[in-house]
């Protein structure tokens, strides 16, 4: 079978700058993986480059989104393939409210895939019953997207697009950065509702203590531009208890 | 496009014969050479039937003209016009435009597709002329413009309430008194080179006087006018609003309309009695040109509105999209006690036009307030200034003005520049300016992307973020259509 996300001795780099360095994961349909590693170590360059973003340039390697070679796909052809990237930092788009944008948004990728549209009343039900088990108010709905919201709407807001787009892949950059502790778990209880044996997560995190809400089933530590140690979940109780730093200096 | 339809549907139920305003088959015979002259200007009044004091008018008007030369101040850059190359009155076929679809720029008929412009009114809009005696479909829409329908329906009931609305030819032989009341004192005739040559040689235009304590039924659209063909040119418009009245005027239409004239040089003038209202909509789409923008439209147009009475307002709504140059600032006059103005506008550019738009508020009269915003969005070769002039007379007793300019910027090779002026002679008044210029973010449109939005599309939908609070100043269709008009605007400004 093939896999869903498999990246081979993955090379990349940003303005002439290599970050990744050889970098090799596979991740399965049905499985969640965290990848953990210090800052600096090229977790959230490894999101910008498999979504394709502007000046990440793919020198050596490959990635294959359920067999498909990202890099000769655009970047909405990417979404449209089922690759969905929660942001760390979710971009503001003043004037544009977010049902407006929900509504592009999953009608663009449907129309990509050659599916039906879905309809404004199916929407906004669907919606709404998202926004329950995110605990969001529908009038933040109205609002622009993300213009004015604090740290944990936005990542309710980003965690609630990924609901509606029901992607393949899931890639979460550092989510849990700006939450308290609450709206870690709203989110977190958002995430684990997309588990599911038809589709991949990928956290990205400094933190362990994401991952007590939830449960990777591979946790993967980086350092400098690859993958230096694979291993079950204890492995992130392991990080928090010794740091990061011997895999620092054994990158170095 | 939808009520357009429906309205060419009627005519052909009516049946094209019964079409009584034959002034435009009288026109399309007569043949006035190129050129400007008195004889000339005498040979419009009089195929118009005007009065004496109008020819009158338009000679002084012309003469004017002849001591005046043409501004340089605005930035915009075109070939020198030869005014005594034009046609002044209704152009002779022979020059007329293309035969056929096949011989109109692929672009313009492409853009007529993405706005889902039926196939027959694309070849009017595109100006293709068929030869005498073939059945065809612009004998429906001159139908239109000369309205039947109109006449029959619109007309009874703007007639009930006593709301004038015609052709300015008719009015100056139907309602002789008010046009010579006002035409002329808001734009005066001697006021700037385009505006004087208009009075001297104005085609037509629309005419509306609203009387005291009415407010206007329905939305007044240059679609539901009666009119001619080529009126476009020299286009002249009077809208008076007297006492506690209201009128919505709707102006232009989101299809690009290609014109044989290239010169456009139009005058509005808008008035309001004590306590009155006019809200004047634009939708503005005439050919920009082809990509190197060969052949597009120079529109040199004055709107100015006079606030005359107290506790009046004006206010101007404007979509800029097309043409190859703009030079416009629709503008108003505070003079009555308490009254407000408004302007809000967008304007976008693309390819190789250029916009030099903007507006003036003049307050003159005590606790006038008005209000600007103007959102530009320059893309492709394009350069894109606003202008834009607020001042207080020494007697203006507490002016207030907000304006807000923000600018666009798509891509590297268009330009955008914001040119205020501001004027108080009065301490007691309160202006305030904000403007922004900004690129677009490349970070924005990543993030959209990566919702699934292709370029384009996401292009579109941050510009129409950009200029949502313009866009909620027009009438809802309008504001649709606009929004579509806008993604259309924008194709190929990016990547």
């Amino acid at each position: 079978m093939t896999a869903l996300l498999e990246i081979r001795d993955l090379k990349a780099e940003i303005a002439g700058k290599q970050i990744l360095n050889g970098y090799d994961l596979t991740v399965k349909a049905g499985e969640v993986h965290a990848i953990m590693g210090p800052n600096g170590s090229g977790k959230s360059t490894l999101s910008y480059v498999l979504s394709g973003r502007p000046g990440y340039k793919i020198t050596e390697g490959q990635a294959l989104l359920a067999g498909a070679d990202l890099s000769q796909m655009s970047v909405d052809e990417r979404a449209a393939a089922g690759l969905f990237l929660a942001f760390q930092y979710p971009l503001e788009v003043p004037g544009v409210a977010t049902m407006t944008f929900l509504r592009a948004a999953l009608n663009a990728q449907r129309k990509k895939r050659g599916e039906e549209e879905m309809s404004s009343p199916d929407l906004i039900k669907r919606v709404k019953e998202l926004a329950k088990i995110l605990d969001m108010d529908m009038e933040m709905l109205r609002r622009p997207v993300n213009v004015g919201f604090s740290g944990g709407e936005k990542k309710r807001a980003e965690t609630l697009q990924m609901m509606l787009l029901e992607p393949k892949l899931c890639i979460l950059d550092e989510t849990d950065s700006g939450l308290d502790i609450d709206a870690l778990k709203v989110v977190s209880n958002g995430v684990n509702q997309l588990r599911s044996k038809d589709r991949g997560i990928v956290v990205i995190t400094h933190y362990q203590r994401l991952l007590d809400y939830i449960t990777p089933d591979v946790v993967h530590v980086q350092s400098a531009g690859r993958i230096v140690r694979t291993g079950g979940k204890e492995l992130a109780l392991e990080l928090e208890e010794t740091g990061y730093a011997r895999y620092q200096s054994e990158a170095a | 496009m939808a009520a357009v339809q429906e309205t060419v549907e009627q005519v052909r139920r009516v049946g094209a014969d019964q079409y009584k305003y034959g002034f435009v088959t009288d026109i399309e015979s007569d043949l006035a050479p190129k050129g400007l002259s008195e004889e000339i200007v005498r040979f419009i009044s009089a195929k118009k039937n005007e009065p004496e004091w109008m020819l009158e008018w338009r000679l002084e008007a012309y003469r004017r003209w002849l001591t005046m030369t043409e501004p340089k101040w605005a930035r915009v850059d075109y070939p020198a016009i030869d005014y005594q190359d034009l046609y002044y009155y209704a152009a002779p076929k022979s020059k007329a435009g293309p035969k056929s679809l096949d011989e109109v720029d692929p672009e313009l008929l492409r853009t007529y597709e993405k706005l889902g412009i039926p196939l027959h009114e694309r070849e009017i809009l595109a100006g293709v002329e068929r030869p005498e005696g073939e059945e065809r479909p612009r004998v429906a829409v001159d139908a239109v413009f000369d309205s039947v329908s109109v006449a029959t329906t619109f007309k009874e009931e703007l007639k009930k309430v006593g709301v004038i609305f015609c052709p300015i030819s008719e009015a100056l032989r139907e309602h002789p008194e008010l046009v010579r009341k006002y035409l002329g004192t808001v734009v005066p005739a001697s006021d700037n080179y385009f505006a004087t040559l208009n009075s001297a040689v104005f085609s037509d235009g629309s005419f509306v006087y609203i009387p005291p304590g009415v407010r206007c039924p329905m939305e007044l659209s240059t679609y539901f006018r009666i009119n001619e063909k080529n009126t476009g040119q020299f286009e002249r418009t009077l809208i008076i609003a007297d006492k506690g009245s209201y009128v919505s005027y709707l102006e232009g239409c989101t299809a690009p309309k290609r014109d044989e004239n290239q010169l456009h040089a139009a005058v509005v003038e808008l008035v309001t009695l004590d306590d009155a209202e006019i809200k004047y909509s634009t939708v503005q789409n005439w050919y920009p040109g082809d990509e190197n923008g060969k052949g597009g439209i120079y529109n040199f147009v004055t709107k100015r509105g006079d606030c005359r009475g107290a506790n009046s307002k004006i206010s101007w709504t404007q979509v800029e999209t097309g043409s190859a140059i703009t030079w416009k600032y629709p503008s108003c006059v505070l003079r009555g006690d308490n009254s407000r103005g408004e302007f809000y506008s967008i304007a976008i550019s693309n390819g190789r036009q250029q916009v030099d738009s903007g507006t003036k508020m003049i307050h003159l009269g005590k606790g006038t307030s008005s209000r600007i915003i103007s959102k530009g969005i320059s893309a492709g070769h394009s350069s894109n200034a606003y202008r834009g002039l607020v001042s207080a007379h020494r007697k203006a007793e507490g002016a207030r003005n907000f304006t807000n300019c923000d600018s666009l910027l798509i891509g590297d090779a268009c330009s955008a520049h914001t040119i205020p002026y501001i004027e108080a002679k009065n301490p007691s008044c309160v202006f305030e300016h904000e403007a922004t210029t900004s690129k677009i973010s490349e970070d924005v449109l990543f993030y959209c992307m990566q919702r699934g939005l292709s370029q384009e599309d996401a292009t579109a939908l941050v510009v129409n973020g950009f200029v949502r609070d313009v866009l909620q100043q027009l009438p809802m269709e309008f504001a649709v259509e606009a929004q579509k008009l806008i993604s259309v605007s924008l194709e190929g400004s990016v990547g």
